[in-house]
C-alpha cells in the first residue's frame, strides 16, 4: 500500500518536473498566423465551427486541421480571404452565403427568462428576469447562439435589408 | 487672367437650347409634397413634426443631427398628412422616411426675423444662418453648405469659386438663375466671400453661356475682389478640383480636397438660396429644376416647391412626347437613373430628363482594345481600363490602388469607349462594393470589442462572486468561533 502511494507519487512529481521544464526550453512562440487569422474572422467566439472560439478555430487552421470554410457567420467572403491567406485553393461553390441577418425577439412570445442574453458572445441581448428581451441591432451580429436557448422559440433571424446608406450598384453584366 | 488646362475631357453635344432661352417659369403648387429626411450628405434630419400638424411655410419640418446634417422645412402651409417610408429618388427605389404634406392652398409663411442688413453679420452667425436654412450644395452634391462656410475656423481659405460652368449636358437652371437673379446670386455669393474671410471671390462660367456670364459681369460691378471669367466648354469644367485646378492651376493631391489647398467651391445655386435665406428669410424651400430631354412633351425649368413628385412635374411640362426609355435626375453624365416617376424632388434635384431610346442609345459592349481613349478622356489621370479590369474580377484592392478613390465619377472614360464598356458603372459598383467590405471589417472589430468585453465581465463577475463567498465563509466562520468562544465562556 505504502509502496504504491509513495511510488505513483514520485513519479508523479518526476513527470510533473518533465513537463515543467519541457514547457520552459522547449516552448514555441505563437504563430504570428494565428493572430492574423484571427484578426479575420468575425470575433463573436459563437462555436459554429466546433471550436470553442476563433483562437482555437485560427489554430486549427493554421494547423491543417480545419477546412477554409468552417466559419458560417464568414460565410464565402471569410473562407476566400482565408484561402488565399493560407494559400490554398478551395472551391467556393459549396459554401452557403447566409445574408447577414440578425436575432429579432418576438415579443408576444417572449417570456423574461433570460437564457438567452446568458449565451450571446456580444451582450447583444438586453433584459432582466420576467421582462420581454430585446436586441441592439447593432450589437448582433447573427451567430444564432440564441435561437437553440429559448424555450418558447421566440427568437427568430431577420435579413439585414438594404438602406440607402448601405445600398450599392451592382456589377455590369457582360453583355452576350 | 491667365486660365490652366486640365487634363483630359470629353466634349458632349451641349443640348441645352431646348430650354436655355426659356424664363423660370413658378410651378403651381401640387396636391401633395414628399419631403424626404435625407435630402444631403450626412446624417438624416429627425422628424419635428406630429402626423396631423399644420405647419407654414418655412417652419421646420425636422431638425438637423449632428455636425454634418442638415434641417428640412416646410416648403408651403399645409398640414402634416403622413410621415412614412416611401421610395427615395435613388435609382435603387429604397424607401427613406417622408414626411408627406397636404397643403392648403393659403401658402401661409411662418413669422420669421429677417436681417436688415445681413453683409453686416459675423462671418459665424452667417455659417449659423445658412445652416439653419437647411442650405446644402445645390449643384447635386449636397454637402452642407454651412459646414463649408466653417472652414476658415479649421484651415486657411483665400479663395472662394462660385461653380456656374454647368457642363452636363441638357441642364440650364443654373444658367437661367444668372441671366434672371445675377444681382441675388452676387448678393448671396458676397455673404459667402464674407463669411469665408476670402481675399478673392472667382466665378467661373463656361464659354458657351455669353449672355450669363454679361449678366453676371454686370452685376458683379462695383464689388471688389470679384472677377467674373469664361472657363472653356468641356466636361467635366464643373467638376470642384478640375475647376480650381482651371482656375489657379493648383492640383488637388490624391484623396485631399480643394479646402486643402484654401480654396472652396460652391454653386451658383446654392448661393442663391443663400440670398433668399439671409435677405428674406426663406430656407432652402425650393429651387429651379430644368426639365428636359428628347421625350417630354414641353421643356421647361421651372421653379419648383421640394418635395413635388417627378410625376406632378412631368404633368405640369405636358407629359411624354414618347416612352421615355430612361428617366434622369441631374444631368446625362452623371445624373442619378430614377426607378419611376413617384419619387419627390429633393435639394440636389438639377434636373429631370426624360430621355428617348435615341438619346440613350444602348449600345452593345464589346471587348477592351486598349485603345487608351480612356486614359486620354479621365480628366484625373487615371487608368480607367486598369481600374474597370480589376474591378471586373472582383480586384477591389488592385483597383483602389490604380485610383479607384480619387475617381471622381464623371463618366467620361465611358462616354469615349469605342467598345461601349460601362467603366463608370464598374467603378460605382467597386466603390460600394469596396465600402460593404469596409463596414463589414468595421463591424468585425467591433464585435471582437463586444466579445472582449462580455469576457472582463464574466471574470469580474466571477471574482465578485468568489469574494463575496469568501466573505461569508469568513463570516461563518467567525460567528462560529465566537459561538464556541461563549459556549467555552458559558461552560
Amino acid at each position: 500500500m505504502l509502496n504504491a502511494i509513495a511510488s505513483l507519487t514520485t513519479l508523479g512529481l518526476l513527470l510533473g518536473l518533465l513537463l515543467a521544464v519541457a514547457a520552459r526550453f522547449l516552448r514555441v512562440a505563437a504563430d504570428p498566423l494565428v493572430g492574423e487569422l484571427e484578426s479575420l474572422m468575425p470575433g463573436s467566439q459563437c462555436g459554429q465551427c466546433g471550436f470553442p472560439g476563433c483562437a482555437p478555430a485560427a489554430e486549427a487552421l493554421v494547423a491543417g486541421e480545419a477546412p477554409v470554410t468552417l466559419c458560417p457567420p464568414g460565410g464565402r467572403a471569410l473562407a476566400g480571404q482565408l484561402a488565399t491567406r493560407l494559400g490554398v485553393t478551395v472551391d467556393l461553390s459549396g459554401v452557403a452565403d447566409k445574408p447577414p441577418s440578425i436575432a429579432v425577439i418576438d415579443e408576444q412570445r417572449c417570456i423574461g427568462c433570460t437564457r438567452c442574453l446568458k449565451v450571446c458572445p456580444t451582450d447583444a441581448i438586453v433584459g432582466a428576469s420576467k421582462q420581454i428581451h430585446a436586441v441592439i441591432r447593432d450589437a448582433c451580429t447573427g451567430c444564432e447562439q440564441c435561437l437553440d436557448t429559448c424555450p418558447t422559440d421566440c427568437v427568430v433571424m431577420h435579413e439585414i435589408q438594404p438602406t440607402l446608406q448601405s445600398w450599392h450598384w451592382p456589377l455590369p453584366v457582360l453583355a452576350a | 487672367m491667365k486660365l490652366f488646362r486640365i487634363r483630359g475631357g470629353v466634349h458632349p453635344a451641349g443640348r441645352k437650347e431646348a430650354t436655355r432661352d426659356l424664363p423660370i417659369e413658378t410651378m403651381p403648387l401640387p396636391g401633395r409634397l414628399y419631403l424626404p429626411v435625407q435630402q444631403h450628405i450626412g446624417a438624416p434630419a429627425a422628424p419635428a413634426v406630429k402626423v396631423g400638424e399644420r405647419v407654414l411655410r418655412g417652419q421646420l419640418l425636422a431638425h438637423s443631427q449632428g455636425a454634418v446634417s442638415a434641417p428640412i422645412h416646410a416648403p408651403t402651409s399645409a398640414t402634416v398628412a403622413d410621415i412614412a417610408d416611401l421610395p427615395a429618388p435613388h435609382p435603387s427605389g429604397l424607401a427613406v422616411r417622408t414626411v408627406v404634406l397636404a397643403p392648403d392652398g393659403l401658402d401661409e409663411a411662418v413669422d420669421r426675423e429677417t436681417v436688415a442688413d445681413p453683409l453686416s453679420l459675423s462671418p459665424g452667425e452667417i455659417a449659423t444662418l445658412v445652416g439653419a436654412a437647411g442650405i446644402v450644395g445645390m449643384g447635386g452634391a449636397t454637402f452642407p453648405a454651412a459646414v463649408k462656410l466653417n472652414l476658415p475656423r479649421r484651415q486657411p481659405i483665400h479663395t472662394l469659386v462660385i461653380n456656374g460652368a454647368e457642363c452636363e449636358p441638357f441642364l440650364t437652371c443654373d444658367e437661367r438663375l444668372m441671366r434672371e437673379r445675377g444681382d441675388a446670386v452676387i448678393a448671396g455669393i458676397r455673404l459667402m466671400a464674407r463669411a469665408l474671410g476670402v481675399q478673392r471671390t472667382l466665378v467661373a462660367i463656361e464659354d458657351n453661356k455669353p449672355e450669363a456670364r454679361a449678366m453676371m459681369v454686370a452685376a458683379a460691378a462695383g464689388v471688389d475682389d470679384f472677377r467674373v471669367l469664361g472657363v472653356p466648354t468641356r466636361y467635366p469644367m464643373g467638376s470642384e478640383k478640375h475647376l480650381v485646378q482651371t482656375l489657379t492651376g493648383l492640383e488637388t493631391p490624391a484623396r485631399e480636397l480643394t479646402a486643402d489647398l484654401g480654396v472652396v467651391v460652391h454653386n451658383v445655386a446654392t448661393a442663391h438660396a443663400v440670398y433668399r435665406a439671409l435677405y428674406h428669410g426663406e430656407p432652402c424651400i425650393s429651387r429651379v429644376v430644368t426639365v428636359s430631354g428628347g421625350a417630354t412633351q414641353r421643356p421647361a425649368n421651372l421653379e419648383v416647391r421640394l418635395g413635388t413628385r417627378v410625376t406632378d412635374l412631368l404633368n405640369h411640362c405636358g407629359g411624354f412626347r414618347e416612352t421615355p426609355a430612361r428617366l434622369l435626375a441631374g444631368g446625362p453624365m452623371m445624373g442619378q437613373m430614377l426607378p419611376h416617376q413617384r419619387v419627390p424632388i429633393v435639394k440636389g434635384s438639377s434636373g429631370i430628363l426624360a430621355l428617348t431610346g435615341a438619346e440613350t442609345a444602348g449600345r452593345r459592349e464589346m471587348p477592351c482594345i486598349r485603345c487608351g481613349s480612356c486614359v486620354e478622356a479621365c480628366p484625373c489621370g487615371l487608368l480607367p481600363l486598369a481600374m474597370a479590369a480589376h474591378g471586373r474580377a472582383g480586384d477591389l484592392e488592385g483597383a483602389a490602388r490604380h485610383g479607384l478613390m480619387d475617381c471622381v465619377s464623371c463618366g467620361a472614360c465611358a462616354y469615349t469607349c469605342p467598345s461601349h464598356i460601362p467603366l463608370v458603372q464598374i467603378f460605382h459598383h467597386a466603390r460600394g462594393a469596396l465600402a460593404a467590405r469596409q463596414r463589414v471589417a468595421h463591424k468585425a472589430e467591433e464585435t471582437r470589442h463586444l466579445s472582449q468585453r462580455r469576457e472582463a465581465r464574466l471574470a469580474r463577475e466571477q471574482a465578485h462572486k468568489a469574494a463575496e463567498a469568501a466573505a461569508r465563509k469568513a463570516a461563518r466562520e467567525a460567528a462560529n468561533k465566537a459561538r464556541a468562544a461563549a459556549r467555552e465562556a458559558a461552560s
